[in-house]
């Protein structure tokens, strides 16, 4: 049983959630299962749909193994946005200068360059943490905001182009992602193998390498791991820069992948996501997947719902109720073996 | 029926799933005796106790409390029937004083609304003043002693009308002075009339305060006892099941080289004080060497600095001559240096990670168990197999997750560990500290077996009886400097004791 419990919570946790969700439906007057229906469908429904689902998944995967990795190695990096915006904000400086280079080369550095940045910002936090025990919650907080401020100028002096909202030129087409699958306006592009890649990396790293023993082990025990020859400093640090190249790919994959340039909102709150779908995910590099396809469908959904009248934030209700489950697990558990209690009587 | 006696359990019988937690254990205490209840850990004691206190029922059997059969629902109506338990670890809330603490969910009121904070003071007062228990009423529990808040929670027993009160391995976390003010408590709470059950596995505090001994093993009554009419060698044989060596045979043996030296060092401790003042020592290959003293005189501030867990002031430290001073723990477990560390849930073990990953930790880069960066499982898994079969670690279950282990047998897993590793110098540092006899006896053997391979140990101990039986040479700490030297056989426990409490050698000897 103890085995299963890392997918019976968060499955039991969205059950729970769509039927609150339901009540919370109903007292607005609409039919539950007609908004549900509707929902399934706005993100399944139809070639258009689908696509739609996997493009806003991409980027949540990735900031959600960014997040997940951090917990693990016994870090909260809570600067995921601020690191997918440097991320985003240097493959946008290296792509648009690529003009005269080879896809293979051009896409190869530019997200080498984005995931660099990533890992770098983070790395920060992690080496202060190191070095002075500066909590790198407040730490990678301070950083968001310098990556946010650092961006909208990058974007309005030295990177603009055009007028109305800020904006950088379009990366190189050699730079840019190569598009799988194309419905109407939408584009799928190879970001959802590179999320996907990511997910199995970080599984073997952590399942199958010294590295990945040594930093769970500092995740759980940092007292025992210093002991048994693991540097401390040396793996916050590590850890926070792994984490970092992953939210920076997740900026990278946005850029090159959806919107081909920086704008404002390219980051729009995923890095904080990622904190919910790790959490969902139980910080499993596979969990995290179908925790970010969660978000990615019930986002995607919520728009057709809104155009049958109900309004779209019932998803901010079951992503709350599910996050809240999930994070005080002892409720499902107790739910579940008092379930299992009565029957037992009966 | 049975008047004489304050508590009887009689046929109890307990099922957990897989387990039979008790096994028609009968219990008989009189009314006024200090009654022990001994076993190895998982022989039952607790299960018995907690059904006496109401926490858990009993799927058979019957209680008596004062003669009168009894029924409980939980800890209330045990509190009701006049018993009190001191928990082993404190149910106090650090951050209210100790009356605050002993008056919590039973507060006096003024006008049943109204906390009075003097009455509850003045009551706390006059219990601590009746049994001798000198606490400071006004203090907040985070800032006393452990020993204090030990006192703290007899009071709330009493405050709470117990006549009987069950102690839950009570020393398990006292210092030996702390230990000696326990007894002295439980005396006068004998002669003022309480009944008390005392649960323990050390057997000379048993032989030192008990009247009468019930012995559990593997949840049945092995034996009860007169504790007059007894001896520690009887009681640990009713407990383990077979003859245990309460003092192992050391064979002669003739130390080689230097392998471990250290030169006048300092350490200072968390707080930044100096914690180790100048201490020299050497040790020999074949040669164990014991620091003895009290605890908190520098002794774990010696043996982190040491292993490269905390920062070196001043002085040198050398491993077959090499100067090690300040190198990090990976590096000294390359040279081959290990080290038990007193702390096995703090240091010793991942909690969270099976054994068989708790088996490699400190040695996890070396070969064969890490391969160019990737874990060699299959290797992984049978060294662990190989040595919880060596080591007799149990359950033979090596996915088991390491915080899910007896306490006796976590220690058996950082044991096999720290000794497979083929060490030169090996630090040992309270290695049977909460550990029950027949493990004791395996663990003492094992550090003996390592001398007997020419290993330098250096073992650093609160248990005098453990460093007497072990050592080739004794050393005793005060304050962060060496007291003296002596060896075992020619000195006692008064002379070593007098050099614990601060006299220097010369002194003790002039």
């Amino acid at each position: 049983m103890e085995k299963y419990w890392g997918f019976i919570i968060p499955a039991v946790s969205v059950l729970v959630a769509l039927v609150i969700a339901a009540f919370v439906i109903m007292s607005v007057g609409k039919n539950p299962v007609e908004a549900y229906a509707i929902m399934v469908k706005g993100a399944f429904g139809s070639s258009a749909a689908i696509v739609n689902t996997i493009v806003k998944t991409t980027p949540l995967i990735l900031t959600g193994l960014a997040v997940g990795f951090g917990f693990r190695a016994g870090v909260f990096n809570i600067g995921a946005e601020g690191q997918m915006i440097m991320g985003a904000l240097t493959a946008t400086a290296v792509g648009i200068n690529l003009g005269w280079a080879p896809p293979y080369f051009a896409l190869s550095l530019t997200i080498i360059a984005g995931m660099l940045a990533g890992a770098g910002w983070a790395a920060i936090a992690g080496y202060l943490k190191a070095k002075t025990g500066a909590h790198e919650v407040v730490t990678t907080i301070m950083l968001n905001w310098i990556a946010t401020y650092l961006s909208s100028y990058m974007v309005q002096v030295p990177l603009a182009v055009g007028s109305g909202t800020p904006k950088s030129p379009e990366i190189a087409p050699s730079a840019k992602l190569p598009v799988l699958m194309k419905v109407g306006p939408m584009e799928m592009s190879a970001g959802i193998i590179i999320s996907v890649t990511a997910a199995i990396v970080m599984y073997v790293l952590l399942e199958k390498t010294t590295t990945g023993y040594e930093v769970k082990a500092a995740g759980f025990n940092p007292y025992a791991a210093e002991y048994g020859g693991i540097s401390i400093s040396k793996n916050v640090t590590m850890s926070m820069a792994i984490s970092g190249a992953l939210a920076g790919l997740a900026g990278v994959v946005e850029l090159m992948g959806v919107h081909h340039r920086f704008l404002g909102t390219l980051s729009g709150g995923k890095g904080f996501d990622g904190i919910s779908i790790a959490l969902i995910g139980q910080n499993h590099p596979i969990g995290i997947i179908f925790a970010a396809l969660l978000m990615g469908a019930l986002r995607t959904g919520s728009n057709e719902m809104q155009f049958a009248g109900i309004s779209k934030h019932i998803v901010m209700i079951i992503q709350g109720i599910v996050i809240f489950l999930v994070a005080a697990d002892r409720i499902v558990r107790t739910m579940i073996l008092w379930r299992k209690r009565k029957k037992v009587k009966v | 029926m049975y008047e004489e006696y304050a508590v009887v359990m009689k046929g109890i019988v307990k099922r957990f799933p897989g387990v039979l937690a008790n096994d028609h254990v009968d219990l008989f205490v009189r009314k006024g005796e200090i009654h022990a209840v001994v076993g190895e850990n998982g022989a039952g004691k607790s299960t018995l106790m907690n059904q006496l206190y109401g926490l858990l029922r009993p799927d058979e059997g019957e209680i008596y409390v004062f003669g009168k059969k009894v029924e409980m629902k939980g800890p209330k109506d045990a509190i009701k029937n006049g018993i009190g338990m001191v928990h082993q670890h404190f149910m106090l809330v650090g951050n209210l004083t100790v009356a605050e603490n002993v008056v919590l969910g039973s507060e006096t009121t003024k006008g049943r609304v109204v906390f009075d904070l003097r009455e509850a003071k003045k009551r706390v007062k006059e219990l601590s003043e009746r049994y001798g228990l000198h606490v400071d009423v006004d203090a907040k529990i985070e800032d006393i002693p452990v020993g204090m808040q030990q006192r703290v929670e007899i009071i709330k027993t009493l405050y709470r009308g117990a006549e009987i009160l069950i102690f839950d391995e009570p020393t398990a976390v006292l210092t030996p002075q702390e230990t000696e003010e326990l007894f002295e408590v439980m005396r006068r709470l004998k002669a003022a009339g309480k009944t008390m059950i005392f649960i323990s596995h050390k057997l000379n505090e048993v032989m030192e305060i008990s009247d009468n001994i019930t012995v559990m093993r593997l949840g049945k009554v092995t034996a009860k006892l007169i504790t007059k009419e007894t001896n520690p060698r009887e009681i640990a044989r009713a407990m383990v099941g077979r003859d245990v060596v309460l003092r192992v045979e050391k064979p002669p043996h003739e130390p080689k080289d230097v392998v471990f030296e250290v030169e006048n060092l300092w350490v200072k401790d968390n707080r930044g004080l100096d914690a180790v003042r100048g201490v020299s020592l050497k040790v020999r290959a074949g040669e164990i060497v014991g620091i003895a003293g009290v605890a908190g005189n520098g002794q774990s501030e010696l043996v982190e600095a040491i292993t490269g867990l905390r920062k070196i002031e001043k002085g040198t430290i050398k491993l077959l001559g090499q100067d090690i001073t300040g190198l990090d723990p990976r590096s000294l477990r390359n040279m081959g240096m290990t080290h038990i560390p007193e702390d096995r849930l703090k240091y010793g073990m991942v909690l969270q990670y099976p054994a068989y990953y708790n088996m490699i930790l400190g040695k996890h880069w070396w070969e064969p168990y890490s391969i160019r960066g990737f874990l060699n499982h299959p290797a992984i898994f049978e060294d662990s197999r190989r040595l919880f079969e060596e080591f007799d670690v149990r359950p033979r279950n090596i996915n088991m997750l390491g915080g899910n282990f007896s306490g006796g047998n976590q220690q058996k897993i950082v044991v096999a560990r720290e000794v497979s590793s083929n060490p030169k110098f090996i630090v040992v540092a309270q290695p049977t500290r909460g550990l029950d006899v027949g493990a004791i006896e395996f663990i003492h053997k094992t550090i003996l077996r390592l001398r007997e391979q020419d290993v330098a140990i250096l073992l650093v101990s609160m248990e005098l009886e453990e460093v007497f039986s072990l050592s080739d040479r004794i050393l005793v700490m005060y304050e962060g400097e060496i007291m003296g030297e002596v060896r075992p056989e020619e000195t006692n426990f008064e002379e070593v004791g007098l050099m614990m409490a601060g006299k220097r050698l010369e002194e003790v000897r002039a």
